[in-house]
């Protein structure tokens, strides 16, 4: 696809694979990239994982397999990541800091990556308290960006964050996320690169609606060479109701929602309101298409799966590449 | 210095419920300070007590007596003579004292009346603020002096999280987020490379019992 390909794409990073993941290799050809999001379900219902994913493939090149999300018990992400390739989607395995120590981390990695886990996404998770199980102990042993580097060095190194050698160590492509709206955003590119400095080959970024606010943050990425040194991959959630839309507003830590947003989806029919939120997240992406630096799109439709199709579809980033 | 709070009056009166003779043992070390285990605290508590005792018809011999430092054997000498008197102890200290206390007489029930919260500043009277979570590792030369083990909810050493709300934590907007006041007072001192680079995972310090011996006082405990 012609149009998929960004003629000047980080050349200093096609290089050689680091993982050989599907997901790295269309970044490392230089296609605009299209990720995709899904939640285990709160049991064992194989099912409900199943059917979301019918939603999402052949829609998205890789889908991020959330981890006890705001802090509620849910299906262990690498469990239903291993599900979800079985449906033959390719999961990007999230992992984050408050529910397990630098021993369980290390060694679900190489659990992870023996069942054939190729991506990872390091997180500090969300605190405890919002969650089903709010006095609950945070372990918090080591933060995101340590975790990014221990996940590296057991890659390049072949080595635990102990020092040990590891018997065939895990080679994971490696995310982080990025919150460009969260104070003090003077703070946030430095933040951005550090991540990368502590070894993030990708970046997936909290939901984008403050559109001036991400230009200026790819900007000053632009600036500091950063763009050359990871992929960048917006996160756009749509819009499905004006609640929703207040309910980020206002609800939400370290998000940017801006009052022109809750205008237009004011400013239509009621049962427009959702096709309105599509529109808003197809033209941001059309944007994100054309920005220096971006290199793709994290979709996350919460619990709105089943509309990824018709996203996909009106965003134009169909059909997905092949590599 | 170590700050406390008592716990509900409930747990107190279970926790001596079937003992006959209570010594309510104060400390005039820090819970002292933070109004909580003194003397005054000691009487009051006693008065509470035998108000709730008297309404539900039951008799006890409730006694004060308050020691400089529980946290100290010395200080607990004065106690010897009294001991035997009694059913129960209840202490007024902080966890380090109760032990204490509980260590130098053995054979004697000892039960907490508060619950040691922090070690921490005096915001106010009678309103304290959590400093230190006591992890043997300081770090606070590299983060302006503030601590992310105690203040950063989530403990991140590479802050702040993408959680930051109206300069607040994550997790309440009565609780300011400690690493936007990091960035800020390592900005006013133009310091903010310290805080450029990565800092590696913490060597937690705390998670066996610690004892420490000042450096002069090395040799006279050496075997
Ligand atoms: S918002 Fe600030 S204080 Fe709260 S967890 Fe994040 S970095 Fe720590």
């Amino acid at each position: 696809m012609e149009s998929d390909t960004k003629p000047d794409t980080q050349p200093e990073m096609k290089s050689e694979m680091k993982s050989g993941s599907n997901f790295e290799k269309i970044l490392k050809a230089g296609h605009f990239a299209f990720t995709g999001e899904l939640g285990p379900p709160r049991g064992c219902n194989v099912e409900h994982i199943k059917e979301k994913a019918s939603f999402l493939k052949g829609n998205v090149d890789m889908v991020n397999i959330t981890d006890n999300q705001t802090a509620m018990v849910r299906m262990s992400s690498w469990a239903a990541a291993i599900i979800l390739m079985g449906e033959g989607l390719e999961p990007n395995y999230q992992m984050v800091c408050r529910d397990r120590n630098r021993l369980a981390m290390q060694a679900d990695l190489l659990g992870a990556y023996a069942h054939g886990l190729r991506n990872i996404l390091c997180l500090s998770g969300d605190h405890q308290q919002f969650g089903d199980h709010p006095f609950s102990k945070g372990v918090f042993d080591i933060d995101s960006m340590q975790l990014v580097a221990m996940v590296k060095k057991m890659r390049d190194e072949g080595k635990f964050l102990g020092g040990a050698d590891i018997d065939q160590p895990p080679k994971m492509f490696i995310g982080a996320a990025a919150n460009p709206f969260a104070e003090p955003f003077e703070w946030r590119v430095h933040r951005l690169a550090k991540k990368i400095e502590a070894g993030a080959d990708f970046i997936q970024t909290q939901c984008v609606y403050n559109m001036e606010k991400i230009r200026e943050w790819i900007k000053q990425a632009n600036d500091m060479g950063l763009t050359e040194k990871t992929y960048i991959l917006p996160g756009v959630t749509p819009m499905k109701s004006i609640g929703m839309a207040r309910y980020m507003q206002s609800k939400v830590p370290g998000m940017d929602v801006p009052d022109e947003i809750i205008k237009r989806l004011r400013g239509v029919n009621r049962k427009k309101v959702a096709d309105e939120g599509i529109a808003i997240a197809c033209e941001q992406i059309e944007e994100f298409k054309e920005m220096k630096g971006v290199a793709g799109v994290h979709m996350m439709a919460i619990e709105w799966e089943h509309k990824v199709p018709e996203i996909a579809e009106r965003a134009k980033v169909l059909p997905r590449p092949e590599v | 210095m170590v700050k406390a709070e008592r716990k509900p009056i409930e747990e107190i009166k279970d926790a001596i419920n079937g003992y006959e003779k209570v010594l309510v043992t104060g400390c005039g070390g820090c819970v002292s300070v933070c109004l909580v285990g003194g003397q005054r605290e000691v009487n009051e508590l006693n008065a509470q007590l035998n108000i709730y005792l008297k309404n539900e018809n039951i008799e006890k011999q409730l006694d004060g007596y308050t020691v400089e430092r529980q946290c100290n054997d010395q200080f607990l000498e004065e106690l010897e003579p009294k001991i035997d008197n009694y059913d129960c102890l209840l202490s007024m200290a902080c966890g380090a004292g109760v032990q204490n206390l509980a260590k130098r007489f053995p054979k004697i029930p000892v039960f907490p009346v508060v619950n040691t919260v922090s070690i921490g500043i005096d915001k106010d009277i009678g309103m304290y603020e959590e400093r230190c979570r006591a992890c043997g590792h300081c770090v606070l030369g590299y983060t302006g002096g503030i601590c992310p083990v105690t203040r950063c909810s989530k403990g991140l050493f590479n802050g702040p999280c993408g959680g930051t709300n109206n300069e607040c934590c994550e997790v309440s907007q009565e609780i300011p987020c400690a690493w936007l006041d990091i960035f800020n007072r390592l900005k006013a001192q133009d310091r903010l490379d310290d805080i450029k680079k990565i800092y590696v995972p913490m060597e937690w310090h705390n998670q066996t019992p610690r004892t420490i011996i000042q450096e002069p006082y090395e040799k006279r405990y050496s075997v």
